[in-house]
């Protein structure tokens, strides 16, 4: 009902557009954008990775989530100007890292935990639980509840998903201690 | 036996939920395709005197507007209340009803042509509460109503004699409760897409619970026959009850299509989720009950003052489930219910998980506590006394199969360690125990045809892929999975070789759709249906191909084994191979046609009627501050009799989000309106809980291998949030001696009733410093 981010302007006044070069998931896109257009607009309907989900539009409930510079941002409140010249992840391109076909530790965590129930909300969940563990390895259930509090899920109770992270990181935590150990700390 | 049935599996749609290769509603871009908007009406009930859309039309880029003149069809998720329209035909009925719409190149365009919209309109007195609802109306809500006010249903039954009931029992309780409106708040906003094509066809996309119901309702409010109109369920990112009904902006997008002949998608803002809404009733609660000397609970007297707002929906349905379903867990044998739902000018309640069950399920098991706490008994004991026995009927001739109530107290009475701790815990900490009963499936449908309520078609060609086609909607709660288990069990395969294709009513045989907690239980008996008949045909080539009796063979392990000599076996492959020579592709039906002949002759007797019911039993833990009146709730111990876990993954998962909506409706959840206005209309500002706020949840599987249900299961997706607000509730009369009869229970309600003089702190030693427990805070919600 509310007139949006979108209708600030009439459409009837001309926009300077910019050309904006972005980098998503390693590849260099050049995209025309109005000032106010913010990345979850770009990404979603201009460069169709529709992976990153629209669920508010005002930053309440985490579902754009993606990273910049390996942070977790909300693309909905994130004008695509700022992303210039830096590096924009989405979730289609977080198993890059793995053999080809195989998900990130993170996914596959959330495939086995039950993390994921109409998995909406699941990407912006994954693209949080990815940056938490690359700075903490080992964060505590709280550590972990803390982070993803800016998620919102209606389905898990978070339980599923806590847990998946945990395991997640049980999983990258075997990886880095070498091959041996990895196998050693897979269930 | 394949060994599918009962063990975790992970969603057979994981992969591409984690990857973001899922596809919802939003993510399907089609050719030509518009933007659709819908103007809504800023005022709670007024005339609509013009409608002036030149100025929009004469924007460039605006392909159509239309207004409720484009159909005036009337159509409801319901038969016997058809209330609603596509837009606004004379008058608006709340803050937020659809005028009128629009479809445009793109969205700003769209947005401006909607603000170039003129209405006019002559102002009405709305009705914004259950009193003046009940009150005679200069101009009643809608047409139907009884006696000239605002009153859209009353249900008045009665069984025993509730009054001699009374008057012969030892005690007799009476209270009043109230229920804030909650909401389903999913993460995924309405979204549809409709494209009536050239060929004179209509395709509409929509995030949907009931594919078949829109189906119906778009034939009706288009005149196309159905046959014509194609439904397609994307992924659906959550619903819970309020993606159940058919919608106006899914007739918007289709009308706004037939003019131009071009897809028109229509996305919600998360404003217009809150505002279309269907959630929970707001309710006033009026009950009593009565214990004989011997601690028997002798009768049940109830009212229900519901509050639906400017539509029916399922509101016939929530007004009888508000009495019925108490008839469950415990033995009443004398039972009285009046409810009345009235309209009001507010947005729309309906459906949401616990479908009509969970307020009364609240007032009932606080008074249970009282009565128990009146006849000396401990509640668990108390419970444990006036239970329903399995293979029973009730007073109001609910037939009663699998009943796992006293396993599931006994469960959680132990797990809990109850006996140590009820009435022994320092003041400030508290238990409490509820329990809860629900339906799998109402056993009569809503359309009274002879359609099967679920039917499934199994595939098999000599490629030894399985398909599975069926319209049961998968929102996230499993189903895909579970009718992958279904038919995987009996052919003896892994799941790996199944794929489910739900989505297409092109395809897929009628399916009533994913709410009442019907799709286990029903479709679920589909699809093990549909295989056995598949392997009827592969055990008759195997046998032919062996030359032993059909009879002998059993399929494992992708072989068709003789069991009275496992050396003789035929691969799955080698019999399908046989079993397609010559006809083609293996081609299986299975249906649930319908339950069997069960229930009384009285009216409304087919209400709450199910083939199978499920129990429940919670124990929660929690720690209140008696200066603030703030909750932390330590844990819950949840036992759900689901008849039997076919996948206990998506169980559990079933249980903890039902103990998180449920916990949320018991602290904080409040969908609060001011003169009609819903005040809370974003995500943060209606308050979930989050992550930090949520308790440790221990769930325990009570399988009661129910008679009717596939491999004897029954649902996990509403029962479970049953008895969370009221063991919450009864904890805290544990912890500080107040009876909380009104949700959400607030830091300043709970403070109030401390205030009020319950049994204070003397009647207890003081709480060790900083609590017990290691549960989490929660932070209160704001007044």
């Amino acid at each position: 009902m509310s007139e949006g981010l979108h209708a600030i302007r009439p459409p009837e006044q001309r926009v300077e557009r910019e050309m904006v070069r972005l980098r998503v998931n390693g590849a260099e896109h050049t995209v025309a954008v109005r000032p106010y257009d913010v990345l979850l607009d770009v990404l979603r309907e201009r460069l169709l990775l529709t992976g990153t989900r629209r669920g508010c539009d005002m930053g309440t409930c985490g579902c754009c989530t993606v990273h910049l510079d390996g942070r977790p941002v909300l693309s909905c409140l994130t004008l695509a100007l700022e992303a210039e010249g830096r590096d924009i992840t989405t979730i289609e391109g977080i198993a890059a890292g793995e053999e080809a076909g195989a998900l990130h530790p993170v996914q596959e965590a959330f495939v086995q935990a039950g993390g994921s129930q109409c998995g909406f909300c699941t990407p912006g969940f994954i693209m949080t639980a990815v940056s938490l563990l690359e700075r903490n390895p080992d964060p505590t259930e709280e550590e972990v509840r803390e982070a993803i509090s800016g998620n919102m899920c209606r389905c898990t109770g978070y339980i599923a998903i806590v847990e998946a992270i945990r395991m997640a990181g049980r999983e990258l935590r075997a990886r880095r201690a070498g091959p041996s150990a990895a196998a050693q700390g897979r269930p | 036996m394949s060994g599918v049935v009962g063990k975790p599996a992970p969603l057979v749609d994981a992969r591409a939920k984690v990857t973001g290769r899922g596809v919802y509603t939003d993510d399907v871009k089609l050719p030509g395709m518009l933007v659709g908007k819908i103007l809504r009406s800023p005022l709670a009930y007024a005339r609509i005197l013009s409608i002036d859309t030149a100025r929009a039309e004469a924007l460039p880029g605006v392909r159509a507007v239309v207004t409720g003149r484009e159909s005036e069809v009337r159509f409801g998720v319901l038969p016997v209340s058809r209330d609603e329209t596509a837009m606004a035909v004379d008058r608006v009925r709340y803050i937020g009803d659809c005028v009128a719409g629009v479809a445009a190149d793109d969205e700003e365009i769209a947005l401006e042509a909607v603000r170039r919209i003129e209405v006019a309109y002559e102002p009405l007195e709305p009705v914004l509460t259950l009193d003046e609802a009940l009150k005679p109306a200069a101009v009643p809500i809608h047409d139907r109503t009884l006696a000239g006010t605002n009153v859209q249903k009353a249900v008045d039954q009665s069984f025993g004699d509730v009054e001699a009931a009374f008057a012969a029992s030892a005690f007799v309780e009476r209270r009043q409760f109230r229920f804030a409106a909650v909401t389903h708040a999913f993460t995924e906003p309405h979204c549809v897409i409709a494209h009536w094509d050239h060929d004179g066809r209509l395709t509409v996309w929509s995030a949907t619970q009931v594919p078949h119901y829109l189906h119906r309702a778009l034939s009706e409010v288009t005149g196309m026959p159905m046959h014509l109109i194609r439904i397609i369920r994307p992924m659906v990112g959550g619903a819970f009850g309020g993606k159940s009904d058919p919608f106006p902006h899914e007739m918007i997008a289709a009308l706004l299509s037939r003019r131009t002949r071009r897809p028109v998608k229509i996305l919600f803002d998360r404003e217009e989720v809150f505002l279309t809404h269907h959630g929970r009733h707001p309710t006033r609660t009026d009950m009593a009950m009565g214990v004989s000397s011997e601690g028997r609970l002798t009768g049940l007297d109830l009212k229900s003052l519901i509050d639906g707002g400017a539509w029916g929906s399922f509101g016939v349905v929530t007004t009888y489930y508000n009495g019925v379903l108490c008839m469950g867990p415990y033995r009443i044998d004398h039972f009285r219910y009046s409810g009345k739902r009235c309209y009001t000018n507010k947005p729309p309640s309906g459906a949401m998980r616990g479908h009509g069950a969970v307020n009364s399920r609240f007032a009932m098991e606080v008074l249970v506590d009282v009565l128990a706490e009146k006849a000396g008994l401990d509640p668990i004991e108390f419970r444990l006394r006036n239970l329903l026995p399995p293979m029973t009927t009730t007073i109001n001739e609910f037939r009663i199969t699998s009943n796992g109530t006293r396993e599931a107290l006994e469960t959680v009475r132990q797990a809990s360690e109850w006996d140590a701790q009820h009435g022994k815990l320092p003041y400030g900490e508290g238990i409490g125990v509820a329990c809860g009963f629900y339906i799998s499936g109402s056993a009569l449908p809503i359309h009274w045809t002879k359609t099967p309520q679920s039917t499934v078609h199994v595939k098999i060609d000599s490629d030894g892929g399985v398909t599975v086609h069926s319209l049961a909607a998968e929102i996230g709660q499993g189903s895909d999975t579970m009718l992958a288990q279904c038919v995987a069990e009996p052919l003896g395969i892994p799941l790996g070789r199944v794929r489910v294709f739900s989505s297409d009513s092109d395809t897929a045989p009628i399916d009533l759709g994913s709410y009442s907690s019907r799709v286990t239980f029903m479709a679920g008996n589909a699809a093990r249906r549909a295989a056995e008949e598949a392997r009827k045909e592969l055990v008759a080539a195997a046998a032919a191909l062996t030359g032993y009796q059909p009879e002998g063979f059993v399929l494992r392990d992708e072989q068709v084994v003789y069991a009275p000599d496992p050396r003789i076996a035929v691969s799955f492959m080698d019999a399908l191979q046989e079993a397609i020579k010559g006809r083609g592709a293996l081609v299986a039906r299975g249906c649930y046609a319908a339950a069997p002949p069960m229930g009384g002759k009285f009216k409304g007797a087919a209400a709450g009627l199910s083939p199978s019911y499920t129990f429940q039993a919670y124990v929660a833990r929690v720690s209140v501050d008696p200066e603030t009146g703030f909750v932390a709730v330590r844990k819950i111990w949840a036992a759900h009799d689901c008849g039997r876990a076919l996948n206990p993954t998506a169980v559990i998962g079933q249980i903890q989000g039902c103990v998180h909506m449920g916990l949320g409706q018991a602290l904080a959840e409040d969908f609060r309106y001011h003169r009609g206005n819903v005040l809370d209309a974003n995500l943060l500002d209606y308050r979930t809980l989050t992550p930090k706020q949520m308790p440790p949840v221990d769930v325990f599987l009570i399988e009661t291998h129910d008679p009717e249900g596939p491999f004897g299961a029954k649902e996990a997706g509403e029962g479970p949030i049953l008895p969370v607000a009221p063991a919450v509730a009864n904890a805290l009369h544990d912890a500080v001696g107040v009876r909380m009869q009104e949700l959400p229970m607030t830091p300043d309600r709970i403070l109030s009733e401390i205030l009020r003089g319950a049994p204070g702190p003397k009647a207890r030693p003081p709480a060790p410093a900083g609590g017990a427990g290691s549960g989490r805070p929660l932070v209160p919600a704001g007044p």
